[in-house]
């Protein structure tokens, strides 16, 4: 019963809020408010609930991998399956942590994913800023190279990349597993289109006081734009984050593992432990969940503004 | 991502949309220009573009990891198309993990979306929680599933506890196989479409469905023919970028697979990985790359095309 009236007075603020955000005139609010209410005589109980259950249902997998993770071997399999085993093995995670080093492994990812997000920041503001505010010759062409590359599959690149940090003696480096990914043309391409929506006339009047384009980008620009700086970190730093293929081919050595890899190596060596198996995995799932759980509002925000779609 | 900005890019280059240069200031910024794209450049071409045209190059070459590579014209790709015998079956494994997860994906992130309408309570935080998995490793995901699908796990025993008969050995299985590695991918990756379009859907002006009730028309009516046009946009793009994105499909069946059993489940940029880093054929991987890669544009271009029969870009 609350929970049902609650469910109309939510229904009512935010139907309230589409008209009110989508409406704008005052004629269309109106009809909104008709509408609504003819619609709401079917209560959403039971569509709600059905959504509820498709939820869990949907979420069966990751609580599964942390009820298996707390569960001795032996209880992993039974029929019927169980919820809980008879009791909560937290030391599963200590003997992951003991198997392999997934602390260090953490450390690496950690490393790697915040020094790839801040070059990938600063290289693309910089390009961004000559291609959205100054003028030079073959401005639009380079532009359009830079787009090109952005249809080509990372698997065309992975094989003559692989032969480069070879060459530079790069393999098991740090920044063999940084680099390459750090200049891709997307953050450009992103922060550009941000910028070309900040009005001349800010700039124009920074100008005439006397800034230079490096002070009209840091002080002007780049405030106005956080927004989309923030999208394009986080997406930066989930995408090193998960990054599987390119490690798997560059890296062979515990110093620069990373999480997703460590995780291919506890399968490859463990197989069998399926309790310390869900451990880890739930190890290497947590922090980017939690960020996506923490930053829930600015990522759904960035993925209307940016498009950032079906990857 | 890409075809976002293969599209909007005409918009921005026309004279109207980039920055129109103050009138009576200097000349161009072309010292300017070049201090801001010079690190980014310097990057971009030792690791994106020169690769992409060594790659090409490559490709044309028998190029061990260790040995002189020969240039060997066009025997890479005879290979690959005559004599090879898991190039075909890696391509038709691909085409069927396509033909398979893109449709799955849009229609039940559609579905969803539109069920996660303004009605339901919290709906930030279910489309939120369905998008978790795309963020997490895939790697943690596909080993998740390993779990579930394996003789006596999850599935299994619920099968046996419901029913009394065991359900199929699904990464056992040569016919199972594939669509269990299409299951997870939609469960994991399904939820970025769904927040395409509930954004898009948000977008909808509701003065316009309103109307449509008005003169009669029913829900579904009303899905079909006004709010799916005005989301064709966001459709059209999530289809491309799904597509794309799932032609390189690795990680899942790497996973849970390995390829098989037999190579009923090996993809064509897992046969790039078993060519290139496990039999240390360079450029025969390169090969295989491209062929992806023409696959890839050949379709994204014919998507292209055909928009205009569907896609609605004025309200």
């Amino acid at each position: 019963m609350t929970s049902e009236a609650l469910g109309s007075r939510r229904d009512a603020l935010s139907a309230s809020d589409t008209t009110g955000s989508a409406g704008g005139s005052a004629a269309a609010g109106g009809t909104g408010g008709v509408v609504t209410q003819r619609r709401r005589k079917g209560p959403p109980v039971v569509s709600q609930l059905l959504l509820t259950l498709a939820l869990l249902l949907f979420l069966a997998p990751l609580a599964w991998m942390v009820l298996s993770s707390l569960k001795s071997a032996g209880e992993i399999f039974t029929t019927p399956p169980k919820l809980f085993g008879e009791s909560l093995l937290f030391s599963n995670y200590s003997d992951a942590l003991d198997f392999l080093p997934f602390g260090r492994f953490m450390i690496n990812t950690a490393f790697v994913a915040v020094t790839g997000t801040v070059i990938t920041l600063v290289t693309s503001a910089l390009s961004a800023y000559a291609f959205a505010r100054l003028r030079f010759k073959g401005r639009d062409s380079l532009f359009l190279v830079y787009l090109g590359t952005l249809m080509v599959p990372q698997e065309v690149v992975v094989v003559p990349m692989f032969l480069i940090m070879n060459q530079l003696g790069w393999i098991n480096t740090f920044q063999a597993l940084i680099l390459p990914w750090a200049f891709t043309a997307f953050g450009t391409f992103l922060l550009r289109q941000f910028f070309l929506t900040i009005p001349k006339e800010l700039e124009e009047s920074a100008r005439i006081d006397g800034a230079g384009h490096w002070r009209i980008l840091t002080q002007i620009i780049v405030p106005i734009a956080a927004p989309a700086f923030a999208v394009l970190a986080v997406f930066t730093f989930i995408t090193y984050w998960n990054s599987f293929l390119w490690p798997l081919i560059v890296t062979n050595d515990v110093s620069t593992t990373t999480v997703p890899l460590g995780l291919n190596l506890f399968l490859g060596q463990n197989g069998q432990a399926w309790n310390l198996l869900m451990a880890a995995a739930t190890i290497s799932m947590a922090p980017t969940a939690l960020l996506v759980l923490l930053l829930q509002r600015y990522l759904v925000k960035g993925i209307a503004l940016s498009g950032l779609g079906g990857r | 991502m890409a075809l976002t900005g293969a599209v909007r890019v005409t918009d921005a280059t026309d004279p109207t949309a980039s920055p129109a240069p103050p009138r009576g200031t200097r000349r161009g910024d072309g010292r300017a220009a070049s201090a801001f794209l010079l690190p980014g450049a310097i990057g971009f071409v030792a690791f994106t573009a020169f690769p992409i045209v060594a790659s090409l190059v490559m490709s044309f070459f028998d190029w061990p990891v260790l040995g002189d590579p020969s240039f060997v014209g066009f025997q890479n790709f005879v290979e690959l198309f005559t004599t090879d015998p898991v190039f075909k079956t890696a391509l038709l494994n691909t085409a069927v993990f396509v033909l398979l997860y893109v449709p799955i994906n849009i229609v039940v992130s559609m579905g969803l979306a539109v069920w996660i309408s303004p009605r339901i309570i919290g709906r930030r935080y279910y489309r939120v929680l369905f998008f978790v998995p795309a963020v997490t490793p895939m790697v943690g995901n596909a080993v998740v599933f390993g779990l579930l699908y394996t003789p006596r796990g999850l599935i299994d025993s619920t099968f046996q506890t419901l029913f009394g008969v065991s359900a199929p050995n699904f990464l056992g299985s040569s016919s199972w196989a594939l669509p269990a590695v299409v299951l997870m991918s939609v469960w994991q990756g399904f939820g970025y479409n769904l927040l395409v379009f509930s954004a898009a859907l948000d977008a909808v002006p509701p003065s316009l469905t309103e109307a449509a009730a008005i003169d009669g028309a029913g829900p579904v009516r009303q899905f079909f023919s006004v709010v799916l046009p005005l989301m064709s946009p966001s459709l059209f793009f999530a289809t491309v970028l799904t597509l794309i994105s799932s032609f390189q499909v690795f990680v899942q069946p790497y996973i849970l697979t390995g390829g098989g059993p037999g190579n009923s489940t090996t993809t064509l940029v897992m046969y790039l990985y078993q060519s290139g880093f496990q039999n240390f054929r360079l450029g025969f991987a390169s090969a295989i790359a491209w062929v992806l890669f023409v696959i890839i544009m050949a379709l994204t271009a014919i998507q292209f095309l055909g928009q205009k029969k569907w896609v609605h870009y004025d309200q």
